[in-house]
């Protein structure tokens, strides 16, 4: 059930008058049936692995609390008994016995995440070097499905198990309450990758309706459809034919296609987000931003910060702090510092622990290597701009370029072209092929063809491209409008008219202008395939 | 109170401007594909019909309604439309008889051969023209298909929007456009194009109608029982589509086991006099309007001498009525036939 398919607006609708009709202690079991019937939609098998990932990080994330309660009895009772050291010995082995048992929730869940989006891949890397070899054995692919929504709810669970280790948060006794955690269908499709003290704080909680709330969550699901269906579906037709035909398609047509790229994967996936924390805005249910205006980014750090919040601070928290702070890690770190010197010593368990940050970061947007190449480019450039840090520092304070308005704009612009740059390898998904066609921005010498009416050759009509003007002025207008505060907040406050004139005007467009129905194909959210 | 108001007339005008906008964007198939217009026209006519036509272009573009009053006093309608399914018939004929029961239907037995739904365009062409009521909701149903969704045929803006780049001065100017420009259902082609080579029948793998069309056969079948109406089968006298002789074996004993009328045309060419040299417009795959005259002979004849239905001339209101409607007749055909000498 797409998101942008009548179908899923009929599920919602029915949702919604259901959620507000029956007793609100039945809400949130409402919430978890619906999630289920929407991921049994989408296909009954799924519901076996997303079951199978929440029940075994549920018994694992009680046992852990349980093994925390025990020791903190077992402390108490204890506590004139034992001696410093044996306290200190008993709580060593409890926190290496909750470990074991983490690392069994990890196992499993990321077990299955493994097995299922990568074995095909490992079997395509392994036939390429027994080829390489001169072998002609071949191992055969295995036929797996591939979850919807695999990687997200898989990383919410894991967060949550890595958390009640960590002893943030208490598990979550009810096993119903925690399936729902897992699987509120809003975020299972494309995210954003919730903790679990931030979402449950609203989930399990009693709604009442809220008019304001639910018209806010509405204006968000709308505005969501708007860049969906009217710029990022539109955008899809030229990026296709740029990519499919790439023999024909070169030099500037690889930059139009990288900035076409760009914008049609923002607008995809802030879409799709949009209409997922719509959704859940309008059933009272707070979900985590997961965009801040990414394309205002004055560096590629702070781009990093703003575009795909959830999924860069998971991997930090989880991923990056625990492997620079490891046992092995501060190891590499004293002997780097001993015989490297304290300036490159101290910079060693960072850029490793940053190369492995983005080495997944990439293999978990796709198990291919155009998504490993297109991570570890972003860890290049991160690196060196870090690098680079205090000579921009010191060109900026001797121009005085800090607060100067043009040179921002540079810098906006900049980040934009590099992201889009590193976006290539996503869009051609063939390494070899980007490296070649990026080169040939430079030696075809053919940017003409953006002025000469050549892009109209690309599936796309004089009037689709005003469309896609018309919605990137809206687009930028709303994001510099966001700047003070809440659009939806300042809409709240003009008078009743405009306010109608506003709702109705973008709700036309997105009938009249949206890509969708008979004569154009549906298409998934672009992050759904993560 | 007032708040209330507030929203109402916000509803009302989100309403009337919804609507406005959908009857915009709908095709209002006036200067092409016209036959598009041909379902909806029924709902403008006074509906006391002796005899019913049901079925795809075989029947629109090959008999004449107009014919059959002047010749026979016979007040007829064509509920045709392109590649009209059987199941499309079938529910055009039920939905008929909410307003009127005529003494005959015809049906053109030709869209036997298809089993399945065929194209959207053409749905959109025999079921949008409809007036809403269960017919139409069960047409809708048993002829989307797997691209289509139930919705966009309630609100046909969903389906249209994409002409938002298409739009003529036509658009606006017919917008609210209701006029008929058939005459009861009758496609009028005065042009003559001779039917040369005409290709024979590819051979098929299959060659026994599907489960579904003798569905709808048999439904239609009884429902013109249980309406105490005479079921006439026909197949027009079109060379192509191939007419297969394995068809013809499966209508004839379908016919005969139902004990219905039926009349295969391609066999009675002769006695029709059709000349495929004069009497088509598009090489032998519709008459035009010479050739319609002459198997509405054929049929007007056969009612008349084997059913024995009684002429209508005399009916005060019926004459006036085909006054009008033959003065209109008359006029399309002249101007057709000045066209053409302009050509």
């Amino acid at each position: 059930m797409l998101f942008t398919s009548y179908e899923f607006i009929g599920f919602i609708t029915v949702l919604f008058i259901l959620f507000y009709a029956i007793p609100k202690r039945f809400q949130w079991i409402l919430l978890l049936a619906g999630s289920y019937i929407f991921y049994y939609l989408a296909r009954p098998v799924y519901v076996a692995y997303i079951f199978t990932t929440t029940l075994v990080v549920y018994l694992v994330a009680l046992k852990l609390d349980q093994k925390r309660a025990f020791q903190e009895a077992y402390l108490k009772e204890h506590k004139d008994e034992l001696t410093k050291e044996e306290k200190k010995a008993f709580k060593a082995k409890e926190k290496k016995s909750r470990f074991h048992w983490m690392l069994l929730g990890l196992l499993v869940g990321l077990g299955i995440l493994a097995v299922i989006k990568y074995t095909n891949f490992t079997i395509s890397n392994i036939n390429g070097i027994l080829s390489a070899f001169g072998s002609s054995a071949t191992l055969s692919f295995v036929d797996i499905v591939v979850p919807m929504g695999i990687s997200f709810y898989t990383f919410q669970a894991i967060g949550y198990l890595i958390d009640v280790h960590r002893g943030t948060i208490k598990a979550q006794r009810n096993f119903f309450k925690f399936a729902l955690f897992v699987s509120f269908f809003p975020q299972l499709v494309q995210g954003p990758i919730s903790r679990y003290q931030d979402l449950s704080e609203t989930l399990y909680k009693e709604h009442k309706f809220d008019s304001k709330m639910f018209t806010f969550g509405l204006e968000r699901i709308l505005w969501g459809f708007f860049k969906k269906l009217v710029i990022a579906d539109r955008m899809l037709i030229g990026v296709n034919a740029l990519i499919k035909d790439a023999d024909t398609y070169k030099g500037a047509y690889v930059f139009v296609g990288m900035l076409f790229y760009a914008l049609e994967l923002y607008c995809d996936f802030t879409g799709g987000i949009d209409i997922t924390i719509g959704v859940a805005q309008c059933l009272g249910v707070n979900v985590t931003e997961n965009f801040m205006r990414p394309f205002f980014s004055k560096n590629i750090k702070e781009y990093w910060n703003r575009w795909h919040i959830t999924m860069g601070s998971w991997f930090t928290d989880y991923i990056f702090y625990p492997i620079t702070v490891c046992g092995p890690m501060l190891k590499i770190s004293k002997w780097s510092r001993n015989h490297l010197g304290e300036t490159i010593g101290k910079r060693v368990p960072i850029y490793l622990s940053s190369f492995v940050v983005w080495f997944t970061t990439g293999i978990w947007h796709g198990a291919s290597w155009n998504f490993i190449v297109w991570g570890l480019g972003n860890f290049v450039v991160i690196m060196i701009s870090q690098e680079f840090e205090p000579l921009y520092h010191r060109f900026h304070n001797k121009f005085h370029l800090e607060n100067n308005r043009p040179y921002q704009g540079f810098q906006v612009i900049r980040t934009v072209l590099l992201m889009s740059c590193l976006r290539t390898f996503d869009c051609y998904r063939d390494v070899p092929l980007t490296f070649k066609m990026f080169g040939t921005m430079f030696t075809e010498g053919n940017y003409n063809v953006i002025f000469d009416g050549s892009l109209l050759n690309i599936g796309l009509k004089i009037s689709d491209f005003i469309i896609l003007f018309i919605g990137v002025i809206i687009l930028f207008m709303v994001s510099m409008f966001q700047r003070k505060e809440s659009v939806r907040e300042q809409i709240y406050r003009i008078s009743y008219p405009l306010k109608v004139c506003i709702w109705f005007g973008l709700f036309l467009m997105v009938i009249i202008f949206g890509i969708y129905g008979i004569g154009y194909d549906a298409t998934q959210f672009i992050y759904n395939q993560f | 109170m007032k708040k209330v108001l507030k929203y109402v007339i916000t509803i009302a005008l989100i309403l009337v401007i919804l609507f406005f906008v959908q009857k915009l964007f709908m095709p209002k198939y006036v200067s092409d594909v016209t036959e598009g217009r041909l379902i909806a026209e029924y709902y403008e006519e006074e509906m006391d019909h002796d005899i019913l036509f049901v079925g795809d272009c075989e029947v629109y573009e090959n008999f004449v309604p107009a014919m059959l009053w002047t010749d026979y006093g016979y007040n007829s309608y064509i509920r045709g439309s392109a590649q009209q399914l059987i199941w499309q018939s079938y529910y055009l004929l039920e939905d008929a008889l909410r307003y009127e029961k005529p003494d005959v239907v015809i049906f053109n037995v030709l869209s036997m051969k298809y089993n399945e739904p065929q194209k959207e365009a053409y749905n959109r062409m025999s079921i949008e023209g409809m007036r809403w009521s269960k017919s139409k909701v069960d047409n809708i149903y048993a002829s989307m298909t797997s691209k289509e969704h139930f919705i966009e045929y309630v609100f046909p803006l969903l389906r249209y929007h994409s002409r938002w780049s298409e739009l003529e001065e036509e658009d606006i100017e017919h917008i609210f456009d209701t006029d008929v420009r058939f005459h009861n259902g009758y496609y009028m082609r005065v042009d003559a194009k001779p039917a040369k080579d005409v290709p024979g029948g590819e051979i098929l793998g299959n060659y026994q109608f599907g489960d579904n069309s003798y569905k709808y056969l048999d439904m239609m079948t009884k429902l013109c029982k249980e309406n105490d109406i005479e079921l006439i089968l026909i197949k027009a006298p079109s060379l192509y589509p191939y007419w297969y002789p394995e068809w013809e074996e499966q209508m004839e004993e379908y016919a005969k086991k139902n004990d219905l009328r039926y009349i295969n045309f391609l066999e009675l060419q002769d006695e029709c006099n059709l000349n495929w040299d004069e009497d088509t417009y598009d090489a032998g795959l519709h008459l035009n309007y010479y050739g319609g005259q002459k198997v509405t002979k054929y049929l007007g004849d056969y009612i008349k001498n084997e059913i024995g239905l009684k002429s209508r001339r005399g009916d005060e209101k019926l004459e006036k009525i085909w006054n009008e409607k033959l003065e209109l007749f008359n006029s399309d055909l002249e101007n057709k036939l000045r066209e053409l000498e302009g050509e």
